[in-house]
């Protein structure tokens, strides 16, 4: 089978957001880049049906040139392929990345290789707009699933789970079809050395897509309003138990 | 016309669903333009006695029967053949996970774009959201274009309010035109056995493990802990790649949303991530060896410390405390 995962380059945030002096963007002066965990655990799925069913994977991005960072992370874990959709850093809205997404799947097919499974991430981790993997699937006239946290391919169809509050509920659908997958899925494996070291010298496919106005126009990023409060310090290792227990007390959880 | 697309169990709304009916309300206001709601599923009718309490004064049901089953692009072609013909200038669905689903399919189908995740919601030319990203670290204000405006509402970004008065509420039952086509996708629900554990969400005490627990056995100590206050555990992202614990209870942006009376963050480091899922949090007690760490700041109390030694002496004071007295 003939599996397409696609991924998204943002900043890896930690401790504290800061912005950029127009609040267009976070300031990534001092971070490293990555992919949503959601779609980490979308790229390990790709290659354990691979490794499980044969065919081939291959990993799309759109985005700057600089996004051949988190294709070569992908290959290093077992995809064969890459194809990056190069813009020039400004960022597309959901309308205009699906359409690019669908014109690349097209080109293709056009070229003699379809794909049985197209992946993505439930929502993307920085600008989460939780519809362009729904909105591939409509373009390319596909069912679609997502949020799931299980999958299991039979004979041209997909088994998939996914978590609700009260338990689980359960699809089963025909292949060709596009899942957006949820962390949890798998547990994603480290790349080995062997594995960055091939992913270097992979090449990568680019294609430069048309940019559109999609609808949905960023103006500017802002931080929410933090309330004012302090932290009381109860005390330092073991000495602190009392304290801490007589919190609980205090709050009425003893 | 602003529409609410509401969700229900057996008619009964969702209270994410109230919210997106206040805030619906507020707008039509705001636009001086009437206010409808639909609802998918036969039973969706039963809606009608609670949206009159929120100025509805239409409740769609598409009630063709096998829309009773969640079907997430028959719903959606539902939704989007009703808004075609009635010509709303903003549906507003809830950002749950089926909301979230409905309403890509309809932007799809209508090809319309979509602010999902909005917080605040100002009408006119152009047409203004707030809409949250990183899980809610970072909000984006946006223009949002198209004929009809197509949004989701962040859970809890108001409370849902009930109006004293009550409308006069019309059902409008409709059958949209359906095919095997839109039912490709039915998912069935299937209920879990209730294992008597407490579950992360409902818990009023959680306590949650980071990457300075150490290991997996580390794990003991919480586990002791949340055995004697009656909570959960939960964990960081770093504690689940390591497979010390599942993936089901890791809190977080892309783990469970928690709001417990108290959380106690056991050698976690505080990143934006892992706060998005504890901030609705009504107390958070920080243990951490780092008094710099970003968790201590966000704290409403801290103990700098290794989390062994500190849980080892609480949970040792509490079983003396329930020791009964002899004699
Ligand atoms: C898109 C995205 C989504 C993410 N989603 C989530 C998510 O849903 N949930 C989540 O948790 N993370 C998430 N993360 C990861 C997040 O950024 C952090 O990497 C993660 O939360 C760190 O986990 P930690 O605090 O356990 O580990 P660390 O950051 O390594 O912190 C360990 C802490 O333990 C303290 N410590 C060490 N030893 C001891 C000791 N003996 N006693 C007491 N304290 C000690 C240290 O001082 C430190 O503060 C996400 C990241 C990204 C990019
Ligand atoms: N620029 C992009 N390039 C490739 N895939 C993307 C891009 N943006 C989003 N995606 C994929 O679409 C999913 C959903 O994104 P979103 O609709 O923004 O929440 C992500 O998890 C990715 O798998």
């Amino acid at each position: 089978m003939n599996v397409l995962v696609c991924v998204k380059r943002v900043p890896a945030t930690a401790g504290h957001i800061a912005l950029s002096a127009d609040s267009q963007e976070i300031d990534t002066r001092y971070l490293g880049f990555t992919v949503s965990p959601h779609e980490e655990c979308a790229v390990e799925e790709a290659v354990r049906l691979i490794e499980k069913h044969g065919g081939s994977s291959t990993v799309l991005t759109l985005g700057p040139e600089v996004a051949i960072d988190q294709l070569r992370d992908a290959m290093a874990l077992g995809i064969e392929r890459a194809i990056l959709l190069e813009t020039d850093g400004r960022e597309w809205d959901p309308v205009a990345t699906a359409a690019a997404i669908v014109e690349a799947i097209e080109a293709e097919r056009a070229a003699g290789r379809s794909y049985d499974l197209v992946m993505f991430g439930n929502e993307s981790a920085d600008s989460a707009g939780y519809q362009i993997g729904v909105r591939v699937a409509d373009a390319l006239d596909l069912p679609c699933v997502t949020g799931i946290k299980a999958l299991e391919i039979g004979d041209g169809e997909a088994m998939v789970r996914r978590q609700t509050e009260a338990g689980w509920e359960t699809a089963e659908l025909s292949l060709p079809a596009v899942l957006t997958v949820k962390e949890g899925i798998n547990l994603p494996r480290y790349p080995s050395l062997p594995g960055r070291l091939r992913a270097k010298k992979k090449e990568i496919e680019r294609i430069k897509p048309q940019w559109q106005d999609g609808g949905l126009e960023k103006i500017r990023l802002k931080l929410p309003v933090q309330v004012e409060h302090s932290v009381e310090i109860l005390g330092k290792n073991g000495d602190a138990g009392a304290q801490v227990v007589e919190l609980f007390q205090r709050l009425r959880l003893l | 016309m602003v529409l609410a697309f509401i969700e229900h169990l057996n008619g009964a709304p969702t209270t994410l669903s109230l919210e997106v009916l206040t805030m619906a309300g507020r707008l039509s206001g705001e636009m001086a333009v009437p206010l409808e709601a639909v609802a998918i599923g036969p039973k969706g009718a039963a809606a009608a006695g609670i949206v009159t309490s929120y100025g509805v004064s239409r409740l769609h049901v598409g009630d063709d029967p096998r829309l009773a089953d969640y079907a997430p692009a028959g719903w959606a072609r539902a939704v989007a053949e009703l808004t075609e013909r009635v010509n709303p200038e903003v549906v507003i669905g809830t950002a749950s996970d089926r909301g979230s689903e409905v309403m890509a399919h309809v932007a799809a189908r209508m090809k319309l774009p979509l602010a999902a995740n909005c917080t605040e919601i100002a009408p006119g030319d152009p047409f203004t959201v707030t809409r949250q990203r990183w899980g809610g670290s970072l909000l984006e204000e946006a223009h949002l274009k198209g004929r009809v405006k197509l949004l989701t509402l962040a859970p809890h970004a108001l409370a849902a309010e009930a109006s004293p008065s009550r409308t006069e509420v019309a059902t409008h039952p409709f059958t949209p035109a359906l095919d095997d086509k839109d039912f490709r996708v039915r998912l069935v629900p299937q209920v879990e056995a209730d294992t008597g554990k407490i579950s992360l969400a409902q818990a009023r005490v959680v306590i949650g493990g980071g990457r300075g627990v150490g290991s997996a056995e580390g794990f003991a100590s919480l586990e002791e802990l949340a055995g004697l206050l009656g909570g959960a555990v939960g964990c960081s992202r770093a504690v689940t790649s390591l497979g010390w614990r599942p993936h089901s209870d890791q809190v977080g942006q892309t783990g469970m949303r928690i709001a417990p009376d108290l959380y106690i963050a056991c050698g976690i480091s505080g990143a934006i991530q892992h706060m998005v899922g504890c901030r609705a949090a009504k107390h958070i007690l920080a243990i951490n060896t780092d008094a710099a760490a970003p968790i201590v700041e966000q704290a409403d109390y801290a103990v700098i410390g290794d989390v062994q030694k500190v849980l080892s002496s609480v949970n040792a004071q509490i079983r003396k405390l329930r020791e009964v007295p002899v004699g």
